[in-house]
C-alpha cells in the first residue's frame, strides 16, 4: 500500500499498524505526535490503528524555535 | 527629602502563569543556536525554566542518533511552551497546539502566534482572536503574542488567556522597545502577566521592559545571535532581575533641574 509520509510517498506492505510504521521509521522511541488525514492518534491508539491505502500521515517533533 | 521627591515602592507578587508559580520572569526560546549543547548552557545561564519550543515535521531517515531538543532540555525540568511559530491562520495555529498536546502528554500551556506578514512577522490580530477563542475553549492555556495595542491586549485576556504577550519591536529585530507608553498602558489595564515577547536586542531592552512594569520577558535573537549567547544569556538574566527590583524600588520622579545630593548646611566657607 502507498503511503504519503511528511509529504513525501512511502511503500509498505499491507496490514500495517500506526505503530509498526514508527518503529520503521525509528521513532518508536522518541517524543512525536502522529496525524494520519489530518486527526491526530493518540499515542495510545497507535498499536490498534491500522493504515489505509492512500493515507497521509504526519509525523512531527519539538524542535529549536522562538 | 520631601515626599515628593522620593519614588513609591511596590509590593511583590510572585510570577503565576497557568497556576503554576514560577522564580525566574526571563522566557528563552531554543531557536537559532549553533548546537542543542549551546542551546542548553544559554538556557542554564539565562536561569530560565520556560523554554519555548517550535512543532515541525520529524526528519525521516537523516540525523539518526541526534539528541531530541526535549532530551537536552527535558520536560521534568524545564516547563515546555510550545509555540505556532510559523503559522498565518487560526487553523494551522489550533491544528500545532493540538499536535503540541499530544507531543507533550496533554501539557495544556501554548505560546499562539498567528502571524500576518512575512517582512515583519507582526501577528494577525484576527486570526489571533479566532484561534484564542477556539484554544480557550478546547481546555489551553494560551499565552499569546501580541502587538502593542492595549485594546487588543485588553480583548484577549477577556477571551480568556493566562498571559497576553505584546512585541517589543520585531521579532528577530533587536530594535528594543519602541512603544513604551503603550507597554504600559497594557502592564496598567492586565489582570493577567504581560510578558514582552519579541524585538528584545540587549540587557538594558529587557531591563527597560521589567521597569515598565512588565511580569517577565521572553527572548530568542538577542541571546542566540549575540557573539557569546551564554554570557549575553546571563547579561539577560541579570538585567531582568535588575529591572524588576528597580520597579519595586519605585524610581525617582524625573525632574528637570539640579538637585545637590550633599547637604548646604555646614559647608566650611
Amino acid at each position: 500500500m502507498r503511503l504519503t509520509v511528511n509529504g513525501d510517498p512511502m511503500e509498505l506492505p499491507a496490514p500495517t499498524t500506526l505503530a509498526e510504521l514508527a518503529a520503521r521509521l525509528e521513532l518508536g522511541g522518541q517524543r512525536v505526535a502522529f496525524e494520519v488525514n489530518g486527526t491526530i492518534v493518540p499515542r495510545s491508539q497507535r498499536d490498534a490503528h491500522a493504515l489505509r491505502d492512500g493515507d497521509k500521515v504526519e509525523v512531527v517533533s519539538a524542535i529549536g524555535g522562538g | 527629602m520631601s515626599d515628593n521627591m522620593k519614588g513609591v515602592p511596590r509590593a511583590d507578587k510572585p510570577l503565576v502563569i497557568a497556576g503554576k508559580t514560577y522564580r525566574s520572569r526571563l522566557l528563552t526560546g531554543t531557536g537559532k543556536y549553533a548546537s542543542h549543547e549551546e542551546t542548553r548552557l544559554a538556557t542554564e545561564a539565562a536561569g530560565a525554566e520556560i523554554v519555548t519550543v517550535a512543532i515541525r515535521r520529524s526528519n525521516i531517515g537523516q540525523d539518526k542518533g541526534q539528541p531530541n531538543l526535549l532530551d537536552v532540555l527535558p520536560p521534568s525540568k524545564y516547563t515546555i511552551l510550545p509555540n505556532t511559530a510559523g503559522c498565518y491562520t487560526a487553523d494551522d495555529a489550533v491544528r500545532t497546539c493540538r499536535l503540541a498536546r499530544e507531543l507533550l502528554d496533554g501539557a495544556t500551556l501554548v505560546k499562539l502566534e498567528v502571524l500576518g506578514d512575512p517582512k515583519t512577522l507582526f501577528p494577525d490580530v484576527e486570526q489571533t482572536l479566532v484561534a484564542t477563542r477556539t484554544l480557550v475553549a478546547e481546555g489551553f492555556e494560551v499565552m499569546v503574542y501580541t502587538n502593542d495595542d492595549p485594546i487588543i491586549a485588553k480583548r484577549l485576556e477577556e477571551l480568556g488567556v493566562v498571559a497576553v504577550m505584546p512585541l517589543a519591536a520585531p521579532i528577530g529585530s533587536g530594535l528594543g522597545i519602541r512603544n513604551s507608553y503603550n507597554i504600559l498602558t497594557i502592564v496598567e489595564n492586565a489582570k493577567v502577566p504581560v510578558l514582552v515577547d519579541a524585538g528584545v536586542g540587549t540587557a538594558s531592552d529587557a531591563a527597560v521592559a521589567m521597569e515598565l512594569g512588565c511580569d517577565g520577558v521572553l527572548m530568542n535573537t538577542a541571546i542566540a545571535a549575540a557573539g557569546d549567547p551564554v554570557r549575553m544569556a546571563r547579561a539577560m538574566r541579570l538585567a531582568v532581575e535588575a529591572g524588576r527590583e528597580a520597579w519595586l524600588a519605585g524610581r525617582m520622579p524625573r525632574r528637570r533641574y539640579a538637585s545637590a545630593s550633599s547637604p548646604n548646611e555646614g559647608l566650611s566657607f
